[in-house]
Formats: C-alpha cells, sequence, structure tokens
C-alpha cells in the first residue's frame, strides 16, 4: 500500500501558515517523498483564515484529495472550518488551550459559514465550541490529540530560562510542524537543517527554534494512534521543491525573455518580482545577461511597453490575470495588426470582475481566444503544471518569434500558489527559434515589413536595424506599414495575416497541441491545471477496475480540430472536465469540432478540484447515474 | 505616403520642425524611431522617413518607453495629440514623468479633438466654445506644462508650430536633453478651432483694437505669443540643492498659469542633474546601456546560452 498522507495547517494570515507549510513540504521532500501542496487565502493581509494543504505520497501525486489525515491547529477558526474534512482514524492536533472557544468568537468566521457549522452541531446535540466540534469528529472515529501550545512554551521559557518565551506565540509554527513530525515519527534532521538554512545569519534565534522543534517533537511522538507514518525513503536524484510560478519565470530566463513589464495583480505579481530578484543572468561564453523588468502604471501600459520592447528585438512579455488581461484587450489587437511577437503569461483567476481574486478559476479561456476587438491571429496555449509551464514557455515564446503574433499563455491560481516536487528543469531540451528575424538588411533593398511573397510572414525588422526601417500603424497598412483604406489591399493583409492559423495547426507538431494519456471508450478532455486531479482520479479508478482515458488540449486557438478528432476516434463517453461555469473548452469543442462532450465535470467554487471529486464523479458516469453536469463543491 | 492633413494645419511646422532637428542633430536615419499616438497628430509617424510607429489613443508613451528601455540606443521621440496625452493618456503621462527615460513627448496642442469633429480637448479653457461644440465647454483645463512641471519631467518647453525655426531648435534641445523632455507645442487647427487660431496667436485682434483706439500703439507689435529667453528667464537647475530646485519648478509653475494677451513659448524648466531611469537601472544591472534587452545574444545555434544552474541547484532538495 502506497503512502499518501494529507496535512493541514491552517491560522490567520500574517501569522506564518505559509512557513510552516514551506518547511513541513521540504522535509517530506528531503526525505524523498514527491510532494503536492496548495495555499489558500482570502484578498487580505492579516488575520482571515489561510490554510496549506500538503499532499505526501511515494508515488506520483498531482492533485489535492478531500480527506485530511493530520490536521494540525493553534487557532479555533482553523478547526471549525477543517475538522470535517478529518477522515475516520485520522487525527486533529489542536492546541487544548482552544477547547472553550465558541463559533461566535471568531469573528473572522463568514456568516453563511457560522450558520451551516452551528445547524450542524445543533443537529449532533454538540455545543458551538471547538470541544463540540471534536467531539463529533471523534464520534465519526477521528483521533484528537491535545497539546497545550502555551505549557510547551512555558517548558520552553523555563529551560530557557527566560520567561519571556512563555509569550512567544511566533513560535506555534515551529512546534505545529515539530508536533506533526512527531506523529509522523519523520527523522528530524532536515527539520534541523532547515530551521538552520531560514535563520542563517541568527544563529541564537536557530538554536532557540531547534530546541522548540526538539521539545514538540518528543511531544509529538506520544501521540501513536495514527496509522500513517513518514520514514525516509529513497530520494530521486534531481529532485527540485519549487513554487508553482517558478516555471514561467525560469522558462523566461532561459528562453531569452529580456524585457517583462508588468503591474502587480494576484495571482501573477509573483513571476515578476522572481525575475527581477534574480534580474542578472549568467550566459555561456559572453557577459552577463539581464532581464529587465520594469513596474508600470497599469496593465495598459504593461502591454504597450512589452510591445516596444518587442518591435525593437527584444523577446518581451507580460504577466497578469483576467482583470489586468481586460486592460490588455486593445493592444493585443494592437500586436496582432502589427504582427508583433509577444507573450502574455496570464495566471488566471476566478472572475467576473474582482470576483474571488484570491481563489483557482479557469474562467478566463474564451476570453484569451476572443479578447481585442476586430479579427487578427493569435495563440493561446495553456500548461497543465509547474514542470510544463516551463518547457510550455520556451514554445509559447518560438510560436510567437515564428509566427509573429500575440500568444497568451495560460496558467492559474492553482499552479501559481502550489508548492510541488518535480524533476530539475532541463534547459538543454528548451530550442529557442526566433523566426524569421532579420540580423541584417542590404542596402537599397526596398525593405518592406508586411511584404506579401506568396508567405504570410514575412521577414522581420527590428528598430534600430540600418535599412530595415518600417512603420507600423493599428490602422490598416499596405506592405511598409502606412495606412490604407484600399478594399483590396485590406482583404489581401487580412488573407495574410489569418493565413497563419491553418499553417500553426499544420507545423505545431500533434505532442504540442494535445497530449492523449490514453484514449478509451470513456475519455476525459480537459485544459490547463485540471489535468493533474483528471490523472489522479483514472489513476484511483484504475486501480478499481475502471478504465477513463484522457486527452488534454494545450493548443486553444488555433482549435486542433483535426487532431482532437482523430484522438476521440473511438471514443464513445466524452467528459469535458474544468475549473468554469460554462464549460468554454466544450465551448469551443462545439463550435470548431463539432464535438458535443456527453457529461461535464465543472467547478467553480474558487478552490480547485480534488482527485477525490473528480474520481467520485467519473464514477457516476461510467456507472451510468450521472447528470449531464456535474458541479463539485469540495473544499474551504 | 501622401501628407492628408488639413491646407493650414499647424502639424505641418512640427512635422517640420522634427525633420529638420533630426537631420541637423545628424541622426541616422535607421536610430531614430518616431512613436505616435490616435488622431491627426498619429499620422506624423507616417510622414517621417525614420522607423515610425503609430500607436493607439492615449497610449504612445507607454510603446516608446518600452522601446527606448529594450534598447537604449535609440533616439526615441514620441508624438500626440492634447486630447491623447493629457485626457485618455494622463495616467501614462504622469507616470513617464516619474520614471524620466531619456526621450522626447511632443503634444499638438490644439484645444480640440479634430479626427472626430471638434470635441472640447483637455486644454480647451472652461467656457469656451470653439465652433463645432453644441455648447461652451464645461470642464476646467489641463496645464500641460505645469503637469508636466509637477510629473517630474526633467525638460519642460513650449513651441509654436508657426514658428518652426525656433521649434526646431526646441526639439534638438529636448532630443539632445538627459532624461524626458517635454514639448507642448501650440498648434492652431483651422478646421475646428476657430478661437485660438493663427490670428489670434499673431494677436490681430488685439492690434485692431488698437488700431481702433487710434494713437502710435497700432503700429507696435501685439503677437500675444513672445519668446521666454528674450526675457531673461533661466530655466535651468544648476546646482542639486532643494532650495534651488523648489524655485525652479515654482518659477515654471507661474509662467505656465501666464495666458490670454502674452503667451511664453521656450525652455520652462530643465534639469539634468536627475539621473535618467537607464542610470537608476545600471545601479543594480551594472552592464545594462552596454547589454540591454535587444542587444542580449541568447542563443547559440538555437541553444538556450542562459545559464541558470545556480539557480536550479538551489531549487534542488
Amino acid at each position: 500500500m502506497a503512502t499518501d498522507v494529507s496535512w493541514l495547517i491552517g491560522g490567520p494570515q500574517g501569522s506564518g501558515v505559509e512557513s510552516a507549510a514551506n518547511i513541513f513540504s521540504r522535509v517530506c521532500a528531503r526525505l524523498g517523498y514527491n510532494v503536492f501542496g496548495k495555499r489558500e487565502f482570502y484578498s487580505n493581509i492579516k488575520g482571515e483564515h489561510s490554510y496549506f494543504v500538503v499532499r505526501v505520497s511515494d508515488a506520483p501525486i498531482r492533485s489535492n484529495v478531500n480527506d485530511i489525515d493530520l490536521l494540525v491547529s493553534y487557532d479555533a477558526e482553523t478547526i471549525f472550518r477543517h475538522a470535517g474534512d478529518v477522515a475516520d482514524k485520522c487525527a486533529v492536533l489542536y492546541d487544548s488551550d482552544l477547547d472553550k472557544v465558541a463559533t461566535d468568537d471568531v469573528k473572522t468566521l463568514d456568516a453563511p459559514f457560522r450558520a451551516r457549522i452551528e445547524a450542524h452541531l445543533e443537529k449532533a446535540g454538540k455545543p458551538n465550541t471547538v470541544a463540540g466540534i471534536l467531539d463529533v469528529a471523534q464520534g465519526r472515529g477521528a483521533h484528537v490529540f491535545p497539546v497545550s501550545f502555551s505549557s510547551l512554551l512555558e517548558r520552553l521559557a523555563s529551560e530557557e530560562d527566560n520567561p519571556r518565551l512563555k509569550g512567544m506565540k511566533r513560535l506555534f509554527n515551529v512546534l505545529g510542524v515539530s508536533l506533526s513530525l512527531g506523529v509522523l515519527s519523520m527523522p528530524t534532521d532536515p527539520l534541523l537543517e532547515a530551521v538552520d538554512s531560514i535563520f542563517a545569519k541568527k544563529p541564537k534565534i536557530a538554536e532557540l527554534n531547534k530546541h522548540a522543534a526538539r521539545l514538540a517533537y518528543a511531544r509529538g511522538t506520544e501521540f501513536t494512534d495514527l496509522d500513517h507514518s513518514l520514514p525516509r525513503i529513497e530520494k530521486r536524484p534531481h529532485t527540485m521543491l519549487v513554487q508553482g510560478f517558478q516555471g514561467t519565470a525560469i522558462g523566461k530566463m532561459v528562453c531569452g525573455c529580456r524585457f517583462q513589464p508588468y503591474y502587480p495583480i494576484t495571482p501573477a505579481s509573483d513571476e515578476s518580482v522572481y525575475l527581477e530578484t534574480h534580474e542578472v543572468l549568467a550566459v555561456e561564453g559572453d557577459r552577463p545577461g539581464s532581464t529587465l523588468v520594469v513596474q508600470s502604471e497599469d496593465e495598459i501600459c504593461a502591454l504597450g511597453m512589452t510591445i516596444g520592447g518587442a518591435v525593437a528585438g527584444a523577446r518581451s512579455s507580460t504577466c497578469t490575470s483576467g482583470p489586468g488581461f481586460s486592460l490588455m484587450a486593445e493592444a493585443l489587437g494592437w500586436a496582432g495588426i502589427n504582427e508583433v511577437p509577444v507573450v502574455v503569461t496570464m495566471y488566471q483567476r476566478s472572475g467576473p470582475s474582482t470576483g474571488l481574486p484570491t481563489r483557482h478559476g479557469q474562467d478566463d479561456l474564451l476570453f484569451a481566444v476572443h479578447a481585442g476587438h476586430g479579427e487578427f491571429p493569435r495563440i493561446v496555449y495553456a500548461s497543465g503544471d509547474v514542470e510544463e509551464s516551463f518547457y510550455d514557455t520556451g514554445r509559447c515564446f518560438n510560436y510567437a518569434d515564428v509566427y509573429q503574433v500575440p500568444v497568451v499563455h495560460m496558467m492559474d491560481k492553482l499552479i501559481a500558489s502550489s508548492v510541488v516536487t518535480c524533476p530539475r528543469f532541463d534547459p538543454s531540451k528548451v530550442a529557442i527559434d526566433r523566426g524569421k528575424l532579420l540580423t541584417s538588411v542590404e542596402e537599397g533593398a526596398d525593405y518592406r515589413r508586411f511584404a506579401r511573397s506568396g508567405d504570410c510572414i514575412s521577414p522581420r525588422s527590428v528598430l534600430g536595424l540600418e535599412n530595415g526601417i518600417f512603420w507600423n500603424t493599428g490602422d490598416e497598412s499596405d506592405e511598409y506599414g502606412h495606412i490604407t483604406e484600399d478594399p483590396v489591399v485590406r482583404v489581401e493583409m487580412m488573407d495574410k495575416r489569418a493565413g497563419k492559423l491553418p499553417r500553426m495547426l499544420r507545423e505545431i507538431p500533434d505532442a504540442e497541441q494535445a497530449v492523449s494519456h490514453g484514449v478509451r471508450e470513456c475519455t476525459v478532455v480537459s485544459w490547463g491545471s485540471a489535468k493533474g486531479a483528471v490523472l489522479d482520479a483514472i489513476e484511483m479508478l484504475r486501480a478499481e477496475g475502471i478504465d477513463v482515458g484522457f486527452v488534454q488540449v494545450k493548443l486553444l486557438c488555433p482549435f486542433p480540430v483535426d487532431y482532437l478528432r482523430f484522438l476521440l476516434r473511438d471514443a464513445k463517453v466524452v467528459v469535458d472536465v474544468e475549473a468554469n461555469q460554462t464549460a468554454q473548452l466544450g465551448q469551443l469543442m462545439k463550435m470548431h469540432a463539432g464535438i458535443e462532450p456527453d457529461h461535464y465535470i465543472l467547478k467553480y467554487t474558487g478552490r480547485a478540484m480534488t482527485c477525490t471529486e473528480v474520481r467520485d464523479a467519473l464514477r457516476r458516469i461510467v456507472s451510468g447515474g450521472a447528470e449531464k453536469r456535474e458541479v463539485l463543491v469540495h473544499g474551504a | 505616403m501622401h501628407n492628408d492633413w488639413c491646407p493650414g494645419c499647424g502639424d505641418f511646422g512640427i512635422v517640420n520642425a522634427i525633420q529638420m532637428a533630426l537631420a541637423e542633430l545628424e541622426v541616422p536615419r535607421h536610430r531614430a524611431a518616431l512613436f505616435s499616438g490616435i488622431g491627426c497628430s498619429g499620422k506624423t509617424s507616417h510622414y517621417v522617413n525614420v522607423y515610425g510607429v503609430h500607436t493607439l489613443h492615449g497610449r504612445v508613451l507607454t510603446f516608446a518607453q518600452g522601446a527606448k528601455l529594450a534598447n537604449p540606443g535609440l533616439t526615441v521621440v514620441a508624438a500626440g495629440g492634447d486630447g491623447d496625452g493629457l485626457g485618455i493618456g494622463a495616467g501614462h503621462f504622469v507616470a513617464a514623468g516619474r520614471r524620466n527615460i531619456d526621450m522626447t513627448y511632443i503634444v499638438f496642442d490644439n484645444g480640440v479633438y479634430g479626427l472626430t469633429k471638434g470635441q472640447a480637448s483637455p486644454t480647451l479653457k472652461l467656457g469656451e466654445k470653439t465652433k463645432s461644440l453644441p455648447s461652451p465647454n464645461t470642464n476646467y483645463n489641463v496645464n500641460p506644462i505645469g503637469l508636466a512641471v509637477a510629473s517630474g519631467y526633467t525638460f519642460v518647453a513650449r513651441g509654436y508650430s508657426y514658428d518652426v525655426r525656433h521649434l526646431k531648435d526646441l526639439i534638438k534641445a529636448a532630443v539632445r536633453h538627459r532624461g524626458l523632455a517635454f514639448l507642448d507645442v501650440l498648434q492652431p487647427c483651422p478646421t475646428y478651432n476657430d478661437i485660438n487660431t493663427r490670428d489670434w496667436y499673431a494677436g490681430k485682434d488685439l492690434k485692431e483694437r488698437a488700431a481702433e483706439e487710434g494713437g502710435e500703439s497700432a503700429a507696435e507689435r501685439h503677437a500675444r505669443i513672445y519668446k521666454l529667453e528674450d526675457t531673461g528667464y533661466d530655466p535651468v537647475v544648476h546646482y542639486s540643492e532643494e532650495s534651488e530646485i523648489n524655485a525652479r519648478l515654482g518659477q515654471a509653475l507661474t509662467k505656465s498659469l501666464e495666458w490670454g494677451d502674452r503667451i511664453p513659448i521656450g525652455v520652462f524648466y530643465r534639469n539634468e542633474l536627475v539621473t535618467p531611469y537607464a542610470g537608476r537601472i545600471a545601479d543594480k544591472v551594472p552592464n545594462y546601456e552596454e547589454n540591454p534587452p535587444a542587444v542580449q545574444r541568447v542563443e547559440r545555434q538555437g541553444r538556450p546560452t542562459t545559464d541558470v544552474s545556480a539557480l536550479l541547484d538551489s531549487l534542488e532538495i
């Protein structure tokens, strides 16, 4: 039986939940496990409930599950919100000083949630307190491990002979992680190393934290009821622990993106900040390079600057989310008509409008495909996980350069705020193709930027190139780039640009257009980060003897009609899985390929799908008891 | 490409001045990039034989700054109307001043939206009724010089499109300036602005009034436009001292409010002691100016040359 443990830690935003989860994830990865961690948080700086759920396994994992095996909490809200997900024989490790805290005392509980939990407790005949909800969990068969965090601090204070430590709640995180390690019988050295590296410049604080860790670990080992344990296993070499945004960021460094204007927006800005943090780049056999990251005054400027950089010849991109992309729509069309290679990395979140600004969603697919007025070719390309996003970033820049079009690279909040183990990125697998980029033009060549020499893609000069002078305009233009309203030239130029779309479908390899993970009688079609939950669900079903196929569509514009029809030729039941309300990929399939999915599995709570709920919905579909639309709702 | 501006349009003087300035500065054609916004002035980039990028309404500064940042070796001139730069693009106008990127921004200031048939633009005065307006303008005007001074532009000047020689010299000074130069060019629109006409700037009405009143003053010069440099006005910040900078900024702001019977042109403010944006980048990326984004080699025979191994090592567990 494979090891598979889900660990959840929660607390008020700003209290260090993320650091605690990062330490736990790192320790698990060091011990040889695969890690899939996901951060959930409110649009808030301090005080609202945030949590981190880390799934740990010796088998490959790509998503979260419904059940929590070990819930760690030193605040009441975490218990109210998540105790219901702690399964039989699993455990809640909590601060017993919280027993009497009532739902009323937790001001950050949203009213509807409070009403639901109070109704639940009333039905169970339990008081509206932490003790009450833990009683319910225990009644279900969950273990409850009470630890007085204040007593642990008192003991630390006395052993350190420093009474002030009694009130040092900042240590709760290290206590929570160390208690968990004790409960799960994990070796402590990776934890102590992690503490050392975090406080490398403050050795005294490192020693204090390690002391606290040892105390808490010993206390944790006293709880022996939990079946799970995480002993050291063999570690696969060259495994990284990465945050979701690092795939596209490092991808940009490698593929030669050197200019990134951006405007801050969740969940996209982490990528830009990371690029700026590492702005100076080592280059083989050359002087150092650099990524120029510019914080603009808005997203309109961000894409305007990006286009300016691209027209000057730099590989240029910006990174945004839905609201910012809305502001970019006009400039996207300008890049389209002027055939400018730019990449917009689009970390989707839940809309419309501000929507759920810190929550997950895949509801901007049709917007990306259609953004901007008028008709112009573009590429919309979606990555399914962090590892893919590194390699896809290189592809997106090549598509932009080769076809001289704007490329929208679809990412999302789930990927952005996940922490996962994955094989080390391999830059040697990234190719750079700048297409018909000119490095010189002959004197007297009568250069025409939009020359129509039977080819819809013209050789591209850049600002500053001798003899390569051209004009750009948002108006329709002639071959030089000068304004024209001539009806014949208009049609020629529209057709020249539109001609790129069939060419992309001919030239982009099938394996880059869509990935077949096996086609069966019942086959899932999906895109983006839903991939993880779908793959994990399919594996779970296979263990039950149910075989389901999966086709992951990566190229969404132009739509890979022929390849998708070919892949699905033997599928009898097509199931569309996406994190939105209106099944946007399904709409594209119907519109372009005439394939109407038989079922939809959709989720738009703002929380990512778990493989558990996707499995359950697929099982219902295979057994014939499913709705046309299966709508998923799990998660706090 | 033929020019389709209205006969007598002030834009002709500006495009001529731009051409003359670039020629006299001996900027190689391929090293110059002229960006423009939307409207009559937007066509400017098509009428000069250098790289020309005709962008979006209000966004000319965003494209122009991007190009200059990617390749600081270019001579970048941005041009746009007053509606473009001070209405829809006012946010970019202010943000650009804060950056102080080494380029030139020329606003064609005529008080009206020409291509949409004469609506009021941001520089039209409150209560004025140009001929296409159904009723007098209900908005107070933007003060372009004042806004530039307040936003951090380090060269702020005003020209007049019918004094091409003076305008050409101003453009040359603006292009030579190390930092972001702003040039407000008074540009009569002969079709839609029947208030701020060529005759009005020339003070024809003042002269006629004087003649009616009789006496010697009828023979005097009545032009509204006068040159700051003829009055001993010193726009330059010589020392980087706060008191001097503030005095020069205050002086420029006061001068910018002068309007009506006397309208100053020339340089209002100039401060080359402020580090341009490229210098601020070079503080963190030492070789930025020699090896900027557009110049960097990123591949060899199709293979990336960027070495991220140290970063990847740090992510390995």
